[in-house]
Formats: C-alpha cells, sequence, structure tokens
C-alpha cells in the first residue's frame, strides 16, 4: 500500500537537489512563520478572551514593530528570491557541450529526434551523467514539458523553439507529463523518461539502422533546392551557412541579431521577415511545405556545419566571404 | 425594480449564491473524477468543461462580486453616512448586466459549456477547441462591466459623499479595502474585455493575433490576460481583508493596530499587484530576466500581505476576545490566508515554481487564498452583518457548528494537494498515475465534508429570516455607522445625516457587551 503512496518525488537530475533544497528551507522557515502566528492567535484567543470586569486594553499601534515586521521580511524575502534566481538561472542555461534532442509535441503526444538518428513516441531514453538539451516545438498548442524526477519544466510553442535541458543521475523509468492543458486528452500527454547506464545507452543507440539526424537534413538541403543558393563554395544569391549557427548576423533593417535556433527556423519558415544584409527576399516560404520533424533535421545540418567541415554539403574548403564577416572559428569534437 | 443599494444588494446575495451552488456543483464533479486514477465517472471532454466552467462560474459569478457587491453595496453608504451610492440607477444597471452576463454563462454551460480552462490560452481557445468558446468569453466580457462599473460607483461615493467628519483617516477599513478593489476593477478590467474580445475575433474571423501561424504570438496574449487577472486575485481578497479587519476589531473590542498602516497597505497591494502579473508565466518562454524582474516584484507584494497579518494579530493582544461565529470565521481566514500567502513565497522563488507550476501545488495556493481566504471572509461578514441585513439573528451554534465543518473540510480538500503538486501530478488531469490516489482520495473526502458546510448556513440564515430573533440596532456592540441605524436601515439609511466625531473602531468609548453572544 504504501509503497504506492510516496510522499517525496524521485529525485534523479543534478537540478532537482537543489530545488529540493530551497523547497525545504522555505517549508522549515514558511513552517516556523506559520507556526508562530497560530501559536500567538492561539495564546491570545485564550488569555484574552471575554470575560466580565476585564475592558480591552486600548493600544494605538506601534510605528517600529510595523517597521521591523516589513523590514525583517522584506530582506528575508530578497534572500529566498536571490536563492530561487540562482537556481533559474542554471536551469535556464544549458551547458555548452549538451547532447541536444529535438522534440516535437502535438495533441496528444511526444516525439523525439535524437542526434544519432533514433526517433521515439512518449518515450525518452537518456543516459546518466550527460547534459542533455532538449530543443523543443509544437505542432499545433501550448504543450509543457514536465519531468517531475528532474524538477524541470518548459512550455513548448508552435511557432518557435524554447529549451530546456538536465543531466540525470539515476536509472529508472520516470514520468513525462504534458503540464500545460491541451485539450481532450491533456492527461493522456504523458510519457516514460527511461535513464540507463552509459553502457546500456549506447547499446540501445546501436538498436536501429538510423542515420544522424544532421545527415537526413542534409538529404533535405539539397533536396529541396537549398544548396543551389546557400552554397559553400563561391558567393551564392543566399547566405553562406558556413558556421553561421550562433554568430551575429547583420540584417538589413540595420539591427544585428544572434543566428540561435529560433532565428534559423524563423528564416527558413518565413524568409523575408529577416533579411540578412547585403541579400534579397528571395528565399521561397517553407512555412507548410516541410514538417517540424524535417525542419529540425535541417535546424541540425546548418548547426553541424559549425564543427568539423566532414559531412558538410559540397566542398570541404573553408568557404570565404561569410555574409557574417566573422572570423572563422573551428570547433573539432 | 429599485435603486436602493440595500435591495441591489440582495438582489446581488441572490445571484452569486445562485452561482456559488453551480460552480460548487462542478467542483464536487471534478472531485468524484478524481476519486479514482482512470478517467471513468465522466469523459475526457465533460471533465474538461467541468473545470473550465467551474473556473469561469466561479471567478467572475462569484468571487469578484460577492465581497464588494454584495456586502460592499449594503454597508459602504452606511458606513460613510450616505444616503445611497453616488450613481443608484448605474448600480442598477451593473446588477442586470450581471443578470446578462450569467445568462450568457448559463446559456454556454446549457449549449456544451468552453473546454478551454478559465484561463482562455490560446491557440487551443482559438484554433483549436471545439466548443462554446465564444459564448463564454462574451458572459465574462459583460459581466465585466458589471464589475467596472461597480467600482465606479464606489470611488465616486467614497469621494464625493462622506458624511460631515468623516474623514479619509476615519474610514473602516472595509471601505479602504472596497476602495482598493475598485481601483484595480476599473483600471484593470478593461484590459480583460479587450483580451477577450481579441480571442473571439481570432476565433471567428481568423485575425491571427495569438495565432503563430499567422504571424502572432500566443505570449503576448498571457501578458494580457494575466495584466488582469492577477490583480483579480486582489479583487478577489482585499474585501475580505476589509470584512476581517471589522470582524477582528469588533469581537476584541480594540481599535485595529497600525490602522494607517493596514490602510496602506491595501493600496499598496492594489498597485504592487499591477506589477507581478508575468510570475504565472515563468515557464512559458519569457526571458530570463523578465522572470528575474518579476519574481523580485513578487516578494515585495508580498510585504504589504505580511503587515496585515501581523496587525490582525496584534490586534487581539490584550483584547477581550469573543468566540461568535463571525470571529471564528475570521481565526479561519487569519490562518488560511498566512498558509496560501506562505505557499506563494514558495511559487515566486524562481527555481522552485519550474517545478510545481501548473501542478496541484498551485491549486492548493489559491484555494487557500481565494476559499479558505476570500469565501471564509464572505461567509464570516454575511454573519457579522445578517442581523443588519435582515433584522434576525442566526442560530449562534449552528453558527459555530458550521465554521467547524468548513474548516475541517477545507483543510482536509487542498492540503493533500499540497503534496501532490509536490510529487508531481499536474492540473488539469482526468486521469492520473495510481501513486496520486491515496492523496486525491483525502481531498474528496474533504471536498464532501465542505459541500455540508456550505449548506448550513444558507439553510440556516432562510430560516433565521422567519424564525431567528429579532435584532435591535446594535447587536455585537460594534463601533461604525452601520450599527447606529436600525435593523434592517430605513430605506435612506440614517433619520439624519450623522456628524463623525470619533476615529473609527472607537471601542475606547463603546459600552462593553454581554460576555458570550
Amino acid at each position: 500500500m504504501f509503497q504506492t503512496f510516496p510522499l517525496w518525488p524521485e529525485r534523479a537530475s543534478t537540478t532537482a537537489g537543489g530545488v529540493d533544497a530551497l523547497f525545504i528551507f522555505l517549508l522549515t522557515l514558511c513552517g516556523l512563520m506559520a507556526i508562530m502566528i497560530f501559536i500567538m492567535i492561539l495564546v491570545f484567543a485564550a488569555k484574552y478572551r471575554r470575560s466580565r470586569g476585564r475592558e480591552a486594553e486600548q493600544i494605538e499601534g506601534s510605528n517600529a514593530l510595523e517597521l521591523t515586521w516589513s523590514g525583517v521580511p522584506l530582506v528575508i524575502f530578497m534572500g529566498i528570491f536571490v536563492w530561487g534566481a540562482a537556481i533559474y538561472f542554471k536551469e535556464r542555461t544549458p551547458p555548452q557541450d549538451s547532447a541536444e534532442i529535438y522534440t516535437v509535441a502535438k495533441q496528444w503526444m511526444w516525439k523525439f529526434q535524437h542526434m544519432e538518428g533514433q526517433r521515439e513516441i512518449n518515450e525518452l531514453h537518456v543516459p546518466i551523467g550527460r547534459d542533455v538539451k532538449m530543443i523543443m516545438t509544437s505542432q499545433d498548442v501550448i504543450h509543457s514539458f514536465y519531468v517531475p524526477a528532474f524538477r524541470i519544466k518548459q512550455d513548448v510553442l508552435p511557432g518557435r523553439y524554447t529549451v530546456a535541458w538536465f543531466r540525470a543521475t539515476k536509472a529508472g523509468r520516470y514520468h513525462l507529463f504534458c503540464a500545460e492543458y491541451c485539450g481532450t486528452s491533456h492527461s493522456g500527454m504523458i510519457g516514460d523518461v527511461v535513464v540507463m547506464q552509459p553502457a546500456q545507452y549506447e547499446q540501445w543507440l546501436s538498436g536501429g539502422p538510423a542515420a544522424p539526424l544532421a545527415q537526413t537534413g542534409k538529404q533535405l538541403f539539397l533536396s529541396l533546392g537549398c544548396s543551389t543558393c546557400h552554397r559553400f563554395d563561391v558567393q551564392g544569391r543566399g547566405p553562406n551557412l558556413m558556421n553561421a549557427y550562433n554568430r551575429p548576423v547583420l540584417l538589413d533593417d540595420g539591427r544585428t541579431i544572434t543566428a540561435d535556433e529560433n532565428y534559423l527556423r524563423e528564416s527558413i519558415l518565413t524568409p523575408a521577415v529577416k533579411v540578412v544584409s547585403g541579400f534579397k527576399p528571395i528565399m521561397p516560404i517553407f512555412q507548410g511545405i516541410i514538417s517540424e520533424e524535417q525542419l529540425n533535421a535541417l535546424v541540425a545540418y546548418i548547426k553541424s556545419l559549425n564543427q568539423s567541415p566532414e559531412g558538410t554539403a559540397g566542398t570541404r574548403n573553408t568557404p570565404t566571404g561569410s555574409p557574417t564577416g566573422q572570423p572563422q572559428m573551428m570547433q573539432v569534437q | 425594480m429599485t435603486t436602493d443599494h440595500k435591495r441591489i444588494a440582495l438582489l446581488y446575495l441572490l445571484l452569486i449564491t445562485f452561482f456559488f451552488f453551480i460552480g460548487g456543483f462542478f467542483a464536487l464533479l471534478i472531485r468524484l473524477e478524481l476519486l479514482t486514477p482512470a478517467g471513468d465517472l465522466v469523459q475526457a471532454d465533460t471533465y474538461n468543461k467541468l473545470f473550465t466552467m467551474h473556473g469561469q462560474v466561479m471567478v467572475f459569478f462569484f468571487l469578484i462580486p460577492a465581497i464588494p457587491a454584495v456586502l460592499g453595496n449594503f454597508l459602504i453608504p452606511i458606513m460613510i453616512g450616505a444616503k445611497d451610492l453616488a450613481f443608484p440607477r448605474i448600480n442598477l444597471f451593473s446588477w442586470y448586466l450581471l443578470v446578462i452576463g450569467g445568462l450568457l454563462m448559463m446559456y454556454t454551460i446549457l449549449t456544451g459549456g468552453a473546454d478551454t480552462g478559465w484561463t482562455f490560452y490560446p491557440p487551443f481557445s482559438t484554433a483549436f477547441a471545439k466548443s462554446q468558446v465564444v459564448t463564454a468569453a462574451l458572459a465574462i466580457f459583460v459581466a465585466g462591466f458589471s464589475s467596472i462599473l461597480t467600482g465606479l460607483n464606489f470611488i465616486v461615493t467614497i469621494h464625493r459623499m462622506r458624511a460631515p467628519g468623516m474623514t479619509w483617516s476615519r474610514l473602516p477599513l472595509f471601505v479602504w479595502a472596497n476602495y482598493a478593489t475598485s481601483i484595480i476593477q476599473v483600471l484593470g478590467t478593461p484590459v480583460l474585455a479587450i483580451t477577450l474580445m481579441l480571442v473571439a475575433l481570432d476565433r471567428l474571423f481568423a485575425f491571427g493575433i495569438f495565432d503563430p501561424q499567422r504571424g502572432g504570438d500566443p505570449l503576448l496574449f498571457q501578458h494580457l490576460f494575466w495584466f488582469y487577472s492577477h490583480p483579480a486575485v486582489y479583487i478577489m481578497i482585499l474585501p475580505g481583508m476589509g470584512v476581517v479587519s471589522e470582524v477582528v476589531s469588533c469581537f476584541s473590542r480594540k481599535r485595529i493596530f497600525g490602522y494607517k498602516f493596514m490602510a496602506l497597505a491595501l493600496i499598496a497591494i492594489a498597485v504592487l499587484g499591477f506589477l507581478v502579473w508575468a510570475h504565472h508565466m515563468f515557464v512559458a518562454g519569457i526571458s530570463l530576466y523578465a522572470a528575474l524582474v518579476f519574481s523580485l516584484l513578487s516578494y515585495l507584494v508580498a510585504v504589504p500581505s505580511a503587515i496585515k497579518v501581523f496587525n490582525w494579530t496584534a490586534t487581539m493582544y490584550k483584547g477581550s476576545i469573543s468566540y461568535a461565529t463571525p470571529m471564528l470565521y475570521a481565526f479561519g481566514f487569519i490562518g488560511l490566508f498566512t498558509m496560501g500567502g506562505l505557499t506563494g513565497l514558495f511559487l515566486a522563488a524562481l527555481g522552485v515554481d519550474v517545478h510545481v507550476t501548473d501542478t496541484y501545488f498551485v491549486i492548493a495556493h489559491f484555494h487557500y487564498i481565494m476559499v479558505g481566504g476570500m469565501v471564509m471572509a464572505y461567509i464570516g461578514g454575511l454573519h457579522f452583518w445578517w442581523p443588519k441585513i435582515s433584522g434576525r439573528m442566526y442560530p449562534e451554534a449552528w453558527g459555530k457548528l458550521a465554521a467547524l465543518i468548513i474548516f475541517v473540510g477545507f483543510n482536509l480538500t487542498f492540503f493533500p494537494q499540497f503534496v501532490l503538486g509536490y510529487l508531481g501530478m499536474p492540473r488539469r488531469y482526468w486521469q492520473y498515475s495510481p501513486e496520486f490516489q491515496v492523496l486525491n482520495v483525502l481531498s474528496t473526502a474533504g471536498a464532501t465534508i465542505l459541500a455540508v458546510g456550505y449548506v448550513l448556513p444558507m439553510v440556516y440564515f432562510l430560516w433565521s429570516m422567519r424564525y431567528g430573533k429579532v435584532a435591535d440596532e446594535n447587536p455585537w456592540g460594534a463601533a461604525g455607522l452601520e450599527w447606529m441605524t436600525a435593523s434592517p436601515p430605513p430605506t435612506f439609511n440614517f433619520d439624519e445625516t450623522p456628524v463623525v466625531t470619533w476615529e473609527a473602531y472607537d471601542y475606547a468609548n463603546l459600552k462593553e457587551v454581554p460576555v458570550e453572544p
């Protein structure tokens, strides 16, 4: 009976300990505060109970007391704020070299695309001890990626990427819940996160014949005709995408933005919104033409161009005349 | 029908009592469905409609009008020594608006209801929901204007109609509380009206304002919605704080401790309440730095709430405390509001909020404020002023019993939900994982007790109208102008306009009252 009656959630990520620590601190602090107030009320109610011959003593108030019980809580609150913000800052900042998993949510399932090519539905396999960055989008309404054992939650929106990350610490099977109401089968939009020992995970990975996600993206890049304009050898009609990811881009309206995942995504679906300076808005719109999964593959491919030149489209030459004008930095992993 | 603020208050009382029991009925069905992990009592779509309609009915047709439109309407003119509100006909008109909104809500419910959650999040509400979203939005749109007009009426009345000598520093805190509430009603509600209209336009004509497929932004909706709906939380709780201040003072026979700070705290909450809306959106996809700012501001609004709790407690110190029914509700309010407020500190802490937002922890938190706080204050206030409203006393023993049942039932219903939330049970789940069942069974058991507790007062209030002991003008020996006129008061409240020469809560100069009522 009590096996199925837990009072504390599993703790299976590096984030969980920190969240629990603050939660326990708050429980203690607020518990003491509440008990203090309740005891005072009960004591006053009993001690000063109405009786004949004793009248209430009129007390106007006390500025000193008011300032004390405004100031002291304020200082404590600021402490809690800083502590909570520190945890959140960590939660919102994925480590640089995280493994990436693309996620597409839809009514009412979770679809995952591993970089190695594995695809899963409502089940997510991850190894212990590796930072995993979830790059998520929705095909329809807002959903929310929630793994209580990891203490992480992030809404998943249509039309953009949102990001969550975790590092699992304990092998097991954990709940994956959709936490943002999304219609009829909201409560059925659940799954399992399977945390595995690294060796077992490698075995699982080698299980199926699958092309890496970036490879799929490369094929799309060719078959959709992207490579006609986005060339790596000479300056094409579109920007050279070699090393484009995560670099500053000067737009034709004078703004400079970072070419992050959301920019790549937007520029594939609705290219005319933010055109790179010096280029014409001639790229066709791919919104409604490619699926979210295909889009993810394309983004993964473009991001892969930041790494070794191997597996890039066409040439092995280091491209010249990058539209970003940034120095070329090779990150070989 | 009538433009007498007291009669209009009674019209409101009938209307919102009806909706309270409609909303309560939905809540009971929700709790019964959650008795077992499987979705077995109702269909998934039905369940989604139940929690949607529970929220919409309770928030817009009960909680928001409850204390201002019933108790405020009845009492504010009397408390400041006026004959009526500044705009008696607008007062009646705002009641009619709530009736029209209510009829639209009933139409929505009877034709299948909406299934968007009371929060109407697009693009689900605009492009995916196959239910009565537009009529539900329209119902709330119309009810909103009722709320705006009531607020406007109160603001003008409190500014312009105070009796000679009734300076701002002599106003009862109940009046201050309704004044602060009115400011939010007038400034906040139009934003909700616009937002709901945009949802309807998106849904009917595919405007695309909130639809990413058309270049719109669903987060824009959340910002607009919470810009009203967070302050709306204070619309619901501030008047309750006003009631509790009156009751604690009366049954401790003491002037409220730190009167000026109490009035200031009410205004501070109303103002700061407008600056914290995005704390509902920490995992929604807002920027890291926006989240930091809204977390910080949320802690600031906690300070005046803390001030209020400390001052109520301090008011009891060296008082002459009676355990009459209204005071029992005030005890309940302070305890439950404290718990609701303290768990708000958990939710404002960014790192913890990520885990517990959109879970039962949030459900428990805001029910401690809304039901544990606001409904306790409302029912407590009804007991306190029942002799004034009806001219009869309610049966004291039954009153105490009902207060106790409500307190026990409430805690049994909602305390387990804090645990459920931290365990990770998401809200709005029709079926759930079996390990959550024990706590859900406790919660459902509590809900049945709570239901009994809510039916009891309705029964004995009705009974007392015929059989209750006739009340004199001041059965509690309370301070305040409302206790210096007949019970129930004559049409124009006072035979002669009173001239106020004393401070609020002048218990030092009032005669002693019987030991126990």
